[in-house]
This record gives C-alpha cells, structure tokens and sequence, in this order.
C-alpha cells in the first residue's frame, strides 16, 4: 500500500490521467486511416470531462486506446503518450494495462446487454472482481455486490442479485454494469455513450446517478457522447473532437456559450429546440470527413462557413484566442471572428 | 454509430486481407484448373480411344511413365486390367463433372426454391416442408439408390435423381435459415411498403441477399457428390461397369495400395483439385457478390 | 379545420402474440396499442413521441401495413385500410410511404442507388413510364441533395445522412401523399440531422405532404410536428401543439417525459446543479 501513498501524493499536483499527443492508427483494405492524430487531455481527480464528436471522430477510439481495447491487430498506438500514475499506459503490454484497468480505471459501455454475459447470475458477475481481485469468499463477496446493486438503485436487489441480466431493463442493466464498474473503488470512470441506447427518463436518472457516485467517491470521470446536451449538466470541461483532433476545448460554460471554433458552433446551431419554432435549422453543410483521405489543411475547411485559403496550408493547432477565457483552446486560425460572430 | 472507425475497420480488415490477395486470381487459377480438367475430360479419352472395357493383362500394373509393348508411353501408369490411367482418369473425369453439375443443379435449384418458399410463407407450409426434409434425412441415400437402381435399372441418369433427392435438403436448409435471417430486415420491409409483390421479394430480394452462402455450400456439396457417387459405384448401384467414374477408379484402385499406389492416389489427387479448385472458385463468387467488396 | 382528413386512426388495438417457448403455442398476447385515436390532415405533420415500449413504432407500422391491426379503424382519404384487399392496398402503398430509422439496414445493399429509387416503380408501373425512369430516378436524387452522378453507386459508399437521402427518394419516387417517419433522424449525426430535418421540412412545402413523425427525441418533434401525441403503454395520454406540451404539460407522464430532456445550456434557466465557476484547466 506504499504505492498508494506515493500514488496520492503526487496526485495533488499533477493531473490523474495525462493523454499527451495520442495517435492512433487503423489499417484498412483502401490504406491507413489516422483516427486520433495528436490527441491531448488531461484528467484531475473529481472532475468530469465530457468528450464530444460525431461519428468517426475520434472520441470513443481514445477511450478504447486509453484501455487498450483497440481492435487488433487492425488499430494501434503509433505515436504519444497515457501517462497514469507514472506509467505510460501506451508503452505497456496489453496485458499490463488490462490488469491495471481492472482496478483503477473502469469503464461503461452503450449497449450493457451485450457487456453483461447473459447465462450468469448478476450478483456472481457483480461479485466478481471482488473474489478474482481481492480474493474474498464467494458469501462475503455477495454481500457486497448486494450493498452495490441497492446503492446503484435495483429495486428489490435481496432478490434480484440471483436473476440473469436479460430480465432486466435496459436502464437496469446499465446500472449493474455501473455498480461492476464502480466495485474496485476506480480512479478513472470512462462512460462511452453510457444513455444512447435508454429511454430519455431513464437517461436523467443514469447521468443523476454517475454525477452522485463520483461526488461520493471523488472520482474522475471521461465521458463520451455525441450528445451536447446530456453530458451539459454534469461536464465541468469540454473537449470537441473532429476528425480524429481536438478542436476545441475548455470549461463547457465558456465552450457553449462562446463556441469559437465554427464546428462547435455548427453544432450548437444544428440542434432542434435551441431555436425560434417555425424557423430553418442551421446544419453544418456536407458530411464528416473521410479518414482515409483527408482535407488537406483543417480537416474542416470544406464545411467551414468562414473558410479562407490560409486555413488549407496547414493543420491548425490548440491555441488560446484573443478575449478567450482561461484554458479555452481552439484549433482555427480565424477563431477570433467565430466569437465576433457571436 | 460511434464506434464507427473501430466496429467497420475490424471486419474490413480481415475482408481487405482476402482480397488483397486477389479476387481476381482466386476467380482465375481454379476456374482454368477446372477448365484443364473439362478440357482433358472431354478429349484425353477420345484422342486415346479408351476403352473401358478393353483388358490387357499384359499392361498390368505398371507405374507412371511406363513405355507399353505397343509403344506409348503411359505418363501415369497401367490399372489392374492394363488400360492407360490418364486415360481412365480423364474418362472418369467426365462422368464425375456430369453428375456432380447435373446433380448440383437439380438439387440446387430445388433445395433453395423449397427453402425459400418455407422460411418466407412460415406456418404450415414451413411445418410440412421441413418436416418432408427431415424423413429425407433419416432416409439412406444408399437405400434409396438401390430401390431406384432396382426399379429404373442403373445409370448416370438414375445416379443424378438419386443424389439430387438426397442433396436438395442441405440447400433448403441454408436457404431457409437464409430467408428468415433476412425477411425481416428493414431493407425487406422496405420492399413490402413499396408494394413489391411476393414474388419479386421472394426472387429479386430476398434471392440474391441468400445467394452467397449458398454457393459456398454448393462447392462443398460438389465434392460430397462426386465421393457419394464413388460409394454408389462402388456398391454397384450407381454408374453401371464399364462406365470409368473417379470414384470407381478410385474405388477399384484401392486393394493394390500397397503394390500399384497410383491407381488409387492419381484420381483422388484429381478430385481433390476439383473439390479444392471448386471451393476457391465458391469463395471468390461470394466476394464478387458482395458489393462492398466489388468497389475494392 | 373543415378539410378532409388524410388519416384517421380510430380505437386502433394492435397485440403481439406470445408463444410458448417448446411447441410454439399461442398462449398469449401481448398489447403493444390499445386504444389509439389521431388524425392527420393533408400537409400537416404529426409527430408521436413516447418511450420503447409505448407502441409508438407499433402504431406506425399498423399503418403502413407490416402489422395487422386487432381492432380499431385506419381510414386514409375515407377508406378503410384494415378492411382493403390486396389491390386496394396496393394502390393505398403509392399515397403513403415510409422512411426507416436505420439508413444503414433498410437499403438493400446488392442495389445501387438508382436500382434502389427505380424499385417502387417496378410495383407501380404507371407511374414513371420505363424509359424515363433513369432519369427521373437521377431528378430526384438532385432534389434531395445528392450527386446524381453518383447513380451507380452502392448504399456503403455513401455515409449514414446520405444514405437517408436515398430513403426518402425512393419514398418520394411514388409521389406519396403522407410519409410515415419512424425515427428517421435518429440515428444521424447532429449536424447532419439537422441537414435532412431541413429536407423534409422543404419537401413538405413543395409536395403539400404529411408526415407522421415518429421519434423519442423530443427537440427534434417540437421542431418539425404541428401537433404532438404522447404516447404511454399503448395509449394516447396527452394531445396537443408542441407549444401546449412542451409550456403546459397536463398529464403527469408528458411531465416526467419532458422534464427528462436534456438541456443545451441547463446554467441559462438555473437548472445547472453544477457549482458556477468551475476553473477550466487544460
């Protein structure tokens, strides 16, 4: 428990989780696609972080890099670095990083049918890593899955511990899948579209019930969605991805209010209900981008609405814009007339 | 939806891999060895003037490359009653392709319409159809054969019913698991609201989306069939004597395993080409018939 | 409103049998709707919001005719559809058309594009006489947004907004009166949601269309629909404009359900239970 001691001390002043410049590449049959090209984030205990994009953009295969749950032999980390606790995750053997993803950082998936094995008991799959990680008997480590399942919110849990997952619902699941996340008292939470799959109701009560948990037990928490307005409310920061980069990030106060990358506030726009009735929407025009073959300069440019000849020279990096607030970085070279836009 | 770059790059990697290597030349190489066999098939025999029921006890016997009394030389030996293998081989060739194509057709075209018919209509249709699979499977082929062969008289004609009655199941059965797997896709459904008819769901939808798993059963099936035809020759019940199949060769080779190893070891080392030639060829039509495949 | 009504759905009951999991024997049902009522007049849109297992899919594909209804009225132009025969319903299938959710599962993916547009008109063959059918099917591909020179191309080479696109050409390729959208949005892209939302809202006003808009994201219902219909177990439980649902929810399910979106900017209104000033770090 030395190691924990160390590990706390030095927590205080650097950050828990330090992805820095993270690339990662997918082989295909049409040629090598970069899905995450110079990603760079950091995680401090007890705050949240919401990543957010589309699809292909890059933020479910940072959490999959993170955990090294890229699919192989076709994904690969070829650049960067996932520095927790002093280890850089992307250096280690896969069964290195399983083994310490197994106690510190867990994570939650979308679908929790398919991530729960449905010819177990839930309370044995719950009570799991305690037998397999801390070697606790199988009583005792019912009891705990027990106090888990009341404490994620299974009604009648005393007798529900002994049925199988596919006579749960599917918010129901999610919240077993939450309570084996959360067994091993992790460091690091990272829900990848923990609530796309669940019923809108069902939704709040999920995001109610992480944002409760990590006040508990002081937690980190990635989550990933493309759903602006779900992880709103329980996000203190903000990182935009496109096209396998960050291009905007800060505290998501700042970051919705002044969007000022001209995709973050395409999305703002495109979103039904932020407007007057009756009104058109404002949808970003084209589609995302190919990986495999994309626009030279920002991977944005050919939908970007303020589009200048400078912005096909090059990739434009993070930088922190004029009247911007603390920590609000953007990748665009004209973010300053985004705001002005405003 | 999310997970788009990691859940399409997997599969598309095992897909790129294949055909990287080339649907091209796996459409090519055993479509040209099948030629070559169908070629040699239909005129090695003539060209040797065999005779299947020449023998020539003085020829015997004799291994690949023999120079016979006569002259010629015989490039892979002599059978047990002396006539030329190649000969033989290629004459057994003929008869092998016939009933196995004949046979694949029939059963084919049978199975899958059956199959089809059943997974889409569903109730009693499926129940009584399925059930009529069933009593055909737990009916022996070689019982059936013999019965045939008694009562119509033995023949490459009467080989091909027999073998279709027994072969049309394992393509009703994909073709059926094929129909329900897809019937109610929304691409289906889509056909229906349009106000397709059964007919063109049936053929023009549901049809060519079971195709491919089909095929690849259909080039299995060819070497099941030219074996089963062997048995049934074998048994005497199947092509008459006289009538040089790869499966009697095969079959009448084997006692003289150990004294004259080519009889028995050439056609099988030519049926195994065919089998193996057919199941390349199966495999790259399947990928051909896949359209995300067809834009590589 | 005096005009004729385009759809009226009456008492409409749909169940699901349930079979016993050995000998398949019906011992049950299952009511997925059990007392619909709604109607939709000729251009306007109607959009039905509820959660899984409200019966709101259910009630679509009543309609369109991939369930049979067990009780209850469907009349389209006065005529009732559960009533029709096979001919009738034929010609009921050019007036109302279906776009689905999932635009990578309902396009068959061993047609092209064109094929795929062309098909309606191989079941209604008067419609676009065989010669023009070629280019009409390219027409409409422009109309909604995409490049016609990519005619010849195959659903997976398109991505999912364009793939849409194409189902709603081929909805339009048989000049449909009423276009049933089951979630046809939901599984876009936010921006590119917004794209097609966008489409179907220009090709309401060209073509005087209804929809009947089927979805569980309520932003996008209040957007699009003139009137809004929850639905809750197979019942209607509150009727209105989205304007009245959304300010002035009566019924206490509508309550909850609207209650539960989530919203852009929760600081603006003081719903954030977030502490203010949190220091951003990078």
């Amino acid at each position: 428990m030395t190691e924990q001691l160390v590990a706390d001390s030095r927590r205080a002043q650097s950050p828990l989780l330090s992805v820095r410049d993270l690339q990662v590449e997918f082989t295909t049959s049409a040629g090598i696609a970069r899905a995450l090209d110079g990603v760079s984030f950091d995680v401090q205990a007890g705050e949240t972080l919401a990543i957010l994009g589309e699809s292909g953009s890059g933020k479910s295969v940072t959490s999959q890099a993170i955990m090294a749950l890229l699919p192989k032999p076709a994904g690969s980390i070829v650049g960067g670095s996932i520095l927790y606790d002093g280890i850089d995750l992307a250096k280690e053997p896969v069964s290195r990083v399983r083994d310490l993803c197994a106690t510190d950082i867990a994570m939650i998936f979308q679908d929790p049918l398919s991530s729960l094995n449905p010819v177990f008991r839930i309370g044995d799959q719950v009570a799991e890593p305690f037998r397999r990680r801390l070697g606790m008997g199988k009583k005792e480590a019912l009891a705990r899955a027990l106090e888990l399942l009341k404490r994620v919110g299974i009604a009648d849990a005393e007798r529900r511990i002994s049925n199988y997952p596919h006579q749960f619902s599917g918010g129901q699941r999610q919240r077993i899948m939450i309570a084996m996340a959360i067994a091993l008292k992790p460091r690091i939470l990272i829900a990848d579209e923990p609530t796309t799959a669940l019923d809108v109701t069902v939704q709040a009560q999920i995001m109610r019930l992480l944002a409760e948990l990590q006040a508990e037990t002081g937690m980190a928490m990635i989550l990933i969605s493309h759903d602006l307005g779900v992880v709103a409310d329980s996000a203190s920061r903000v990182a935009i991805m496109y096209a396998g980069r960050i291009i905007e990030t800060g505290g998501i106060r700042e970051v919705y209010d002044h969007p000022q990358h001209p995709y973050t506030k395409g999305l703002l726009d495109s979103i039904p209900g932020a407007h007057a009735m009756g009104e058109p929407l404002r949808p970003i025009v084209g589609s995302p981008p190919n990986l495999l073959d994309l626009p030279a300069g920002c991977a944005f440019h050919p939908r970007c609405p303020i589009a200048v000849p400078e912005c096909r020279a090059a990739v434009p990096s993070l930088r922190e814009p004029e009247g911007a607030a603390l920590g609000h970085h953007v990748a665009c070279i004209r973010a300053e007339e985004v705001r002005s836009h405003d | 939806m999310t997970t788009a770059p990691t859940t399409s790059a997997a599969p598309a990697m095992t897909k790129a891999r294949r055909s990287r290597w080339g649907v091209h030349t796996r459409t090519l190489v055993p479509c040209a060895i099948i030629a070559l066999i169908a070629v040699g098939a239909i005129f090695v025999p003539v060209l040797y003037g065999y005779d299947p029921l020449r023998v020539d006890l003085a020829d015997r016997l004799k291994p690949p490359g023999s120079v016979l009394p006569n002259g010629s030389i015989a490039v892979f030996g002599t059978d047990q009653i002396g006539s030329d293998l190649f000969a033989q081989m290629m004459a057994g060739a003929r008869v092998s392709l016939i009933i196995g194509a004949a046979t694949l057709a029939i059963a084919g075209v049978i199975g899958v319409l059956i199959g089809m018919l059943a997974g889409y209509y569903g109730g009693w249709l499926d129940t009584v159809l399925m059930r009529v699979a069933d009593i055909q499977l737990a009916f022996p082929a070689i019982l059936l054969a013999v019965l045939l062969a008694a009562v119509l008289g033995q023949g490459v004609l009467n080989v091909i019913i027999v073998l279709s009655i027994s072969n049309w199941v394992v393509f009703a059965r994909i073709a059926r698991s094929q129909v329900l797997a897809l019937k109610d896709r929304e691409y289906v459904e889509a056909a229906r609201t349009l106000g397709l008819g059964n007919f063109h769901i049936i053929f023009r939808t549901l049809l060519p989306g079971s195709l491919p798993p089909i095929l690849v059963v259909g080039t299995v099936e060819l070497g099941h069939v030219v074996l089963a035809e062997a048995a049934l020759s074998f048994l005497g019940v199947g092509v008459p004597m006289g009538t040089a199949s790869l499966g009697s060769t095969i079959a009448n080779g084997v006692q003289y395993l150990s004294t004259a190893w080519w009889i028995s070891t050439l056609p099988g080392v030519l049926l195994l080409l065919l089998v193996l030639a057919t199941g390349v060829l199966g495999d790259a039509v399947r990928d051909r018939l896949d359209p995300r495949l067809r834009s590589l | 409103m005096t005009e004729v009504s385009l759809l009226k759905v009456q008492n409409l009951r749909v169940s699901y049998p349930i079979h016993s999991s050995i000998l398949q024997r019906r011992i049950g049902e299952n009511m997925a709707v059990k007392d619909v009522n709604f109607t939709i007049s000729a251009g306007q849109t109607v959009g039905l919001v509820g959660e899984s297992g409200s019966g709101k899919s259910t009630v679509a594909r009543t309609i369109i005719g991939l369930e049979k209804a067990d009780g209850g009225r469907i009349e389209f132009e006065g005529r009732d559809i559960t009533q029709s025969t096979r001919t009738e319903l034929k010609a009921l299938r050019r007036d109302m058309q279906m776009v689905f959710q999932d635009p990578f599962a309902s396009l068959n993916p061993r047609l092209s594009v064109q094929e795929i547009i062309v098909e309606p008109w191989l079941a209604h063959p008067d419609v676009v006489p065989k010669n023009r059918r070629a280019s009409e099917a390219k027409a409409l591909m422009d109309r909604v947004g995409l490049n016609p020179d990519y005619a010849s191309r195959f659903p997976h080479q398109f991505s999912g907004g364009q793939r849409q696109r194409i189902g709603i050409a081929r909805a339009l390729a048989l000049q449909p009166k009423l276009i049933i959208c089951d979630e046809a949005v939901s599984a876009l892209d936010v921006s590119v949601q917004a794209q097609v939302l966008n489409l179907l809202d220009d090709l309401k006003q060209e073509f005087n269309l209804a929809y009947l808009f089927i979805s569980h994201d309520l932003s996008v219902i209040e957007h699009i629909c003139d009137r809004v219909l929850v639905l809750n177990g197979g019942v209607v439980v509150e009727e209105g404009t989205p304007r009245e649902l959304f300010e002035n929810p009566q019924d206490d399910y509508t309550k909850r359900l609207f209650a539960a979106v989530p919203v852009i900017r929760p600081w603006l209104n003081g719903a954030s239970s977030k502490p203010a000033g949190t220091i951003p770090r990078y």
